[in-house]
């Protein structure tokens, strides 16, 4: 399939199904780092993980190791985590802070969080030679472009390309739902990121996001179990089982109406699930944030935010974004059969206590490291991983609906939930990236 | 560290073999039982944390989410128990740390090391136990058990289905 130094994309995806390769294929993954991770925007971080002049968290960007830090003057830089003398890796923790400098533990060469020399030992050792500090590789190499959306980081290592906002386009809906929701405005991480390798090629886990089939089949253990207990609790306690209970009791729930739930494609592969299961009870504590809610925003506006409908967002290739519960899953893929996320969750703003737990039970029951829900999830992923590295078929079958979406400006939409346009969409974007012109 | 009498120390540590046996015989029940009503079994996502409640936990669970766990595992649909793991637990280093003149409650310190397999694979857990026991004329029961693995930080490479 490969021909000269390139491939044929369009033999590999069609309209309503897409070859094996994409998935198992090595060389296929490499062109996906060059050609999709290392030129779209990318996810690096949220700024309230470096909230102190000197404060670093460390990811990739496709295949490169990357700095966020905070400059004493309120700047976020990215930066490749590499030392300009002889390229040791700058930071190896995950997160800290640095003080003044980044200090390399080779031959202690100094940088300052936006990257620029602090100090060089031996000074005089490079009189009368080539080295210039007006050389920019002197310095920490930053990331080509940045930007900073509500507090949420982004960097993308190609110099062209369109700017954030334009790129997000409409997605941007799962940023603004997770801000608006906060009375101030504003989330704030929560420091512990879960990290999860999924023996699976990163699409499959975009594909599984937006998936509404699989939930009430693949959970269903959970779901029964967590259905029983909620009877056993509410029978034993007399009173009504908790929220949280209801978050994992939900997959039980009948197959239809995870079907009358909305899709929508976006432009670039962005994706939207719509509907949530119990997302504004009225019980008093959700009352007392609606209260609050409103002091700040009015009770007009207070009501557009709080009817946002949103179940699970895609933005691709990066981000699984769960707006209404604060939850956020960065995907590093690091080869066609592995790929790690990181999984945050967030503190809105001016909240009640009692929102945040609410963030907190979904990111324990669903995304911590003894999840009962993607423990199945994983599972799947990977047989499919084993399945398509094998030569028992060719191709993957998004035909569901195929064909019946409503087309309107570039947004794809279908109201039957099980539609298998997030598939479609997503891989109408992936073979643009992907047929690009290399460096273009 | 506190001088117990060689029978505390010898009735502590069958308590944790016992709780080692039950997980890998998978006794249910039998595990239900090792709590009290209110008892919670807590694994913090780093060392660093002092307490289970409100913080995000690799693993904080009472009762009730129990059962929401034995029933999943239980059921003929928890796909990925097919094959289900198995495993193999050894519980040492067992230091008392207090015991409560009056109550005969108990605050105890081990460690353990786990051996699991699945579908072809061999996984290896270590770490720390610290169990808060009450004492009661029919034995020990947990109030509190911190489960620190030392690992915790790590990325996972496959969920952790069952306590450790
Ligand atoms: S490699 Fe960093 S100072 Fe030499
Ligand atoms: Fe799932």
């Amino acid at each position: 399939m490969a021909g000269g130094n390139g491939f044929d994309i369009d033999a590999l995806v069609e309209p309503d199904r897409v070859h094996r390769a994409c998935y198992a294929d090595e060389e296929i993954f490499e062109r996906e780092i060059r050609q999709i991770f290392h030129k779209s925007w990318i996810y690096v971080g949220h700024e309230s993980q470096v909230p102190n002049a000197g404060d670093y968290a460390t990811t990739v960007i496709g295949k490169q190791p990357v700095i966020m830090a905070r400059h004493p003057d309120r700047s976020i830089h990215v930066l490749y985590n590499r030392c300009p003398h002889r390229g040791a890796l700058l930071c190896n923790q995950r997160s800290g802070n640095t003080g003044a400098a980044f200090t390399c533990s080779y031959h202690s060469w100094q940088f300052k969080m936006d990257g620029k020399v602090r100090h060089i030992p031996i000074q005089s050792g490079y009189d009368n030679t080539r080295f210039s500090l007006d050389d920019p590789d002197s310095h920490m190499k930053p990331v080509a472009r940045k930007e900073v959306y509500r507090g949420f980081v982004f960097a993308s290592l190609a110099a062209d390309g369109p700017d954030l906002k334009d790129w997000l386009g409409t997605a941007i809906a799962g940023i603004d739902d997770m801000c608006d929701r906060a009375p101030e405005g504003e989330v704030e991480v929560v420091p512990t990121c879960f990290r999860m390798i999924q023996k699976s090629n990163w699409k499959i886990f975009l594909e599984n996001q937006l998936d509404a089939v699989h939930p009430s089949i693949t959970h269903t253990s959970t779901g029964l179990a967590a259905q029983k207990v909620e009877q056993e609790m509410e029978a034993e306690t007399g009173k009504p089982p908790p929220l949280s209970y209801h978050y994992i009791s939900a997959f039980a729930m009948d197959l239809d109406k995870w079907g009358a739930l909305d899709v929508v494609g976006h432009p670039h592969g962005h994706c939207v699930l719509q509907g949530y299961m119990g997302l504004r009870p009225s019980d008093p504590d959700t009352l007392e944030y609606e209260e609050v809610m409103r002091k700040h925003y009015g009770p007009e506006r207070t009501e557009e935010i709080l009817d946002v409908n949103i179940h699970h967002l895609l933005v691709y290739p990066c981000l699984s974004i769960q707006s209404p519960l604060q939850q956020l899953r960065a995907v590093r893929p690091l080869a066609a059969n592995k790929t790690l996320t990181e999984i945050w969750h967030f503190r809105l703003k001016g909240a009640p206590e009692p929102i945040y737990r609410r963030a907190l039970d979904y990111f324990y029951l669903v995304n911590s490291p003894s999840t009962m829900i993607n423990a199945d999830d994983l599972y799947n992923f990977w047989k499919c991983q084993v399945g398509l590295e094998s030569e028992g078929g060719d191709w993957v079958s998004f035909h569901r609906n195929a064909g019946q979406d409503r087309v309107e400006d570039g947004v794809a939409t279908s109201n039957i939930g099980f539609s298998e346009l997030p598939m479609r969409n997503q891989f109408e974007a992936w073979r643009d990236y992907m047929a690009a012109e290399d460096g273009a | 560290m506190s001088e117990v009498s060689l029978e505390t120390q010898r009735r502590v540590e069958q308590f944790l073999y016992r709780q080692a046996e039950i997980l890998d015989e998978r006794m249910w029940d039998d595990w239900l039982n090792l709590f009290t009503p209110e008892g919670h079994y807590w694994m913090p996502a780093s060392p660093e944390q002092t307490e289970g409640e409100g913080q995000a936990n690799i693993f904080y669970e009472d009762h009730y989410l129990m059962r929401v766990r034995i029933g999943r595992v239980n059921h003929p649909n928890a796909w990925s128990q097919y094959p289900p793991n198995r495993t193999g637990h050894v519980v040492s280093n067992v230091i008392v740390e207090t015991e409560d003149a009056a109550s005969g409650d108990i605050v105890v310190r081990s460690k353990f090391y786990v051996a699991e397999y699945r579908n072809d694979e061999q996984r290896f857990f270590a770490g720390k136990y610290r169990h808060d026991l009450v004492n009661s004329p029919d034995g020990y029961r947990i109030r509190l058990q911190r489960v620190d693995i030392v690992n915790a930080e790590g990325p996972f490479d496959y969920v952790l289905q069952y306590w450790i």
